[in-house]
């Protein structure tokens, strides 16, 4: 007896000391701002949830569509999508999974108050059909409704009815909801603790449904946001993280070079372009009186052609940008390398078409830029300034935060800016009815180029319901040429992010820029 | 005394409506925090109800009175940002931003009043004229230049202290600690440091010069020729009077350290208001923005109210000659 206990007790010293605590500390520039999943849909935020929340169905870092929550999907009838769940799923409190809780989740990010309801404005209902089956009726056909609900999260009903946390955080409420700073769902990690801007930190969810396909070995995690770039990359050079979700893109090369740290990189699903009013009568910001340069499509070509996206990525971006031909990205359902072929650079041709179009003078005219926004905002327009200037253009700069030049476009105040444009979708459907589609209001509301052609929302609206895959993609190819041939916006590049790690941390990069440490491995 | 009290309040009272009123003017300018809080799908009508539901569409003398309202009784609203009511937020920071002043305080002041009346006392030798050269360097170099320096040298070459956060923090009440943590005292090192390199040459320099012109005056030749020792005369005569203009400086001068640790705050990662500020700056969060700076004007207005009190009980001159200038000696 006694032998027997000696041998097991040494066998168990031996398994502890090989199994050892394996803690990852990464960092970012900015925190989440909240932990209620349906409340604010920003990058950050989301990227939080999905640590200890899990949707129905889930992406890999290469962005497909795997199973998450639910084991199987298909559309029973064309206006019905039914989802079979993962049986013996538990919240981090122990109680099982069930219809219920998803039924709840989807009306509670259906609230008015919800950030996420933008997703779901063709479902009519949810309901449960049996405790492992639920089923999503959709107003007309959605063929894409799997690909629209990847970021909603899965919460428990009777967590939320205990602790009042029913409705997503409101603003018109004065006190912040038990949901802000807490959270019941089933996913891979559980959360310790939280001190908003200064530390998070999550263990491991042993029981995780998940385990199995993501065997990741992380027991414990600490998040810090830390805002300034230089101490970013001082706090991985010196150790003190193990993983850095943005290093600025200077200080790249720096890192790559230190021993004991990798830097990964890809495309990512981001696409930096410059708007162009084209719709009103005479521009607002430019020298040009009676009539507006940027109706003739001769122009924009113009100043299509006399931007080298190839001299960006070199100089600017320093290497780290894929130059494009369309508005969106690799990954994206619809992208093709033959659309996504930049017209050639050539600043001869486009001093031709200038004068063909009758502005051989050139002309001036005010560029709104964001500086805080994409990678090297305010750098690329700078750029794109001395290139216009070559075919007479005369560009004026005006570059300001985020805060201050969204709302400028959205009051229809500029005549030439730049936007970026991420598809959380990743469908070409989403491209098109925000940036191409008429701008009434309630389609195209990112639409600010006065461009307005009924065909193409004919199409657009088209594809939103048609299921015939065929059928679809071929009116999706069909609008790219449009948008494309027509010249709407003058695309630059799509971003490549950089992710630096410790050579102890095994993370594959993902193509929207949101780590899921259910995917990590420390070595 | 009590008129002069009662003065005083008024004036403080008056300048913190002041200040408060032009931060609303400057709000106007700032930005739009609703693209901040709502998703790019959001619909142009969400947009405007979130703005409606927030009173951003009120005028603004309407949201400053309501603001003021509520301020009086110490509810500043909810963040934009956290949506967490501010006034945690900022008694959350409260301790970090306090204990680093503090700190910095502490050393600019145990470095720069010795070392300024080393540099009066021994006034060309060579180690005077070192750290008057070195003292340059202080008030030359802007602090994230400074922070980002010592970070290098500190923490990624010879890693002695970490390069960010506050470390380990022990909770007493609502106040959270770090100097009871060997973690936490190791952090507070250098954002201290960055912090009060500035101050420390600016009272060198100030102690240096006062004492100086004391050292010159009658009354210290006469305690020479009385035959005191030079210890006596330097410390408890020279000193003492040269630290009535310091003390004001010096009153100013934390209270600038409070409201501008935003840079060493950024460049540290420190967890204090200072770098709260500069988040809500970015997301147009404007109920932490005006209840930053009318705490600021507050802490400005507090502590040159204590100087000035401090600065009649050190100076019985100054009693004397403000009753009489209010009339009540003859």
């Amino acid at each position: 007896m006694t032998l027997r206990t000696l041998l097991l007790g040494a066998s168990l010293l031996v398994l502890a000391a090989s199994a050892h605590a394996a803690n990852v500390r990464w960092a970012s520039q900015a925190d989440g701002l909240t932990l209620d999943p349906h409340s604010q849909n920003e990058g950050p935020t989301v990227m939080m949830a999905t640590q200890h929340y899990d949707p129905l169905i889930r992406r890999t870092p290469s962005q497909e569509k795997e199973p998450g929550l639910a084991l199987s999907w298909k559309s029973v009838e064309p206006t019905v999508w039914e989802f079979k769940l993962r049986p013996g799923v538990k919240f981090h409190d122990g109680a099982e999974l069930s219809s219920a809780d998803v039924v709840f989740s989807f009306e509670r990010a259906r609230h008015p108050a919800s950030d996420f309801k933008n997703y779901l404005t063709s479902v009519k209902e949810v309901k449960a059909v049996d405790p492992l089956t639920v089923q999503i009726v959709t107003n007309g056909p959605n063929p894409i409704l799997p690909d629209q609900i990847t970021n909603i999260s899965i919460m428990s009903k009777a967590w939320a009815e205990k602790n009042n946390v029913t409705k997503p955080q409101n603003y018109k409420d004065k006190e912040e909801t038990f949901a802000v700073r807490n959270v019941m769902g089933t996913g891979p990690f559980i959360l310790k603790s939280r001190d908003p801007d200064i530390r998070t930190v999550w263990t491991k969810n042993p029981d995780w449904w998940g385990l199995k396909e993501n065997p990741h070995n992380i027991d414990e995690m600490t998040y810090t946001p830390i805002k300034e770039p230089a101490t970013r990359v001082a706090a991985l050079l010196s150790g003190q993280i193990d993983f850095l979700l943005d290093p600025p893109l200077q200080d790249v090369a720096r890192v790559k070079q230190t021993a004991g740290l990798t830097v990964k990189q890809t495309a990512q699903i981001r696409s930096i372009f410059f708007g162009l009013d084209q719709g009103s009568p005479e521009l607002k910001y430019s020298s040009v009186k009676g009539k507006n340069p940027f109706a003739d499509k001769r122009v924009r070509q113009a100043m299509y052609q006399a931007i080298d996206a190839d001299g960006i990525k070199a100089k600017v971006m320093r290497g780290f940008s894929a130059p494009a031909g369309m508005i969106t990205s690799p990954g994206v359902h619809g992208y093709t390398e033959a659309l996504d072929k930049r017209l050639k650079f050539d600043v001869a041709a486009a001093k031709k078409l200038m004068s063909e179009a009758g502005y051989a003078n050139g002309f001036d005219v005010v560029l709104d830029c964001p500086n805080d926004r994409y990678n090297n905002d305010e750098a690329i327009c700078q750029a794109v300034v001395a290139m216009l200037a070559q075919i007479g253009v005369n560009v004026k700069l005006e570059a300001r935060s985020k805060t201050l030049h969204f709302p400028k476009l959205q009051k229809k105040d500029s005549s030439f800016y730049m936007l970026g444009w991420g598809v959380p979708t990743l469908d070409s459907h989403y491209v098109f009815s925000f940036l191409t589609q008429t701008n009434d209001g309630k389609t195209g509301t990112w639409n600010y180029t006065g461009y307005s052609n009924p065909k193409l929302d004919g199409m657009i609206n088209a594809m939103a319901s048609e299921i015939d895959q065929a059928k679809r993609d071929k009116l999706i190819a069909e609008a790219w040429d449009i948008v494309n041939g027509d010249i709407l916006y003058l695309p630059i590049h799509h971003q490549v992010i950089a992710w630096a790690m410790s050579d102890k941390l095994d993370m594959p990069i993902a193509l929207n820029d949101t780590p899921q440490f259910r995917w990590a491995k420390m070595k | 005394m009590l008129a002069f009290l009662v003065g005083r309040l008024l004036q403080a009272i008056m300048v913190m409506l002041t200040v408060a009123f032009l931060c609303f003017l400057l709000f106007t300018f700032v930005g739009d925090p609703v693209n901040n809080m709502v998703g790019q799908e959001a619909t142009n009508r969400d947009r405007a109800e979130l703005r409606r539901e927030l009173g951003l569409e009120d005028p603004i003398p309407l949201q400053f009175l309501r603001f003021v309202g509520n301020a009086v009784q110490g509810n500043f609203g909810l963040s934009y940002r956290l949506a967490r009511p501010v006034a945690n937020l900022i008694a959350e920071r409260l301790p970090a931003t306090l204990e680093l002043v503090a700190a910095s305080a502490l050393l600019a002041l145990l470095v720069g009043i010795p070392l300024g009346v080393y540099t009066a006392i021994r006034r060309d030798s060579w180690a005077s004229r070192a750290v008057l050269t070195l003292s340059l360097t202080g008030v030359s170099l802007p602090t994230f230049v400074i922070g980002i320096g010592l970070i290098y040298w500190l923490s990624v070459i010879t890693p002695i202290f970490p390069s960010f956060g506050r470390g380990e923090v022990v909770q007493l009440g609502w106040w959270t600690t770090g100097l009871l943590t060997s973690s936490g005292l190791k952090a507070i090192v250098l954002p201290a440091v960055t912090l009060s390199l500035f101050q420390m040459t600016l009272i060198l320099r100030l102690v240096r010069a006062e004492m100086l012109e004391v050292l010159r005056t009658d009354y210290i030749k006469f305690a020479h020729a009385r035959g005191l020792r030079q210890r006596s005369v330097h410390f408890r005569h020279a000193l003492r009077n040269t630290l009535l203009p310091v003390v004001t400086i010096i009153g100013l001068q934390i209270g600038s350290l409070i409201a501008f640790s935003i840079i060493t705050e950024t460049v540290f990662q420190w967890p204090g208001m200072g770098a709260l500020f500069l988040q809500a700056v970015t997301f147009a969060d404007i109920p932490v923005m005006s209840a930053y700076l009318t705490m600021v004007a507050f802490c400005f207005v507090a502590i040159n109210f204590a100087v000035d009190l401090l600065y009649a009980s050190i100076d019985p001159r100054l009693r004397v000659d403000r009753a009489a200038a209010s009339g009540r000696m003859g």
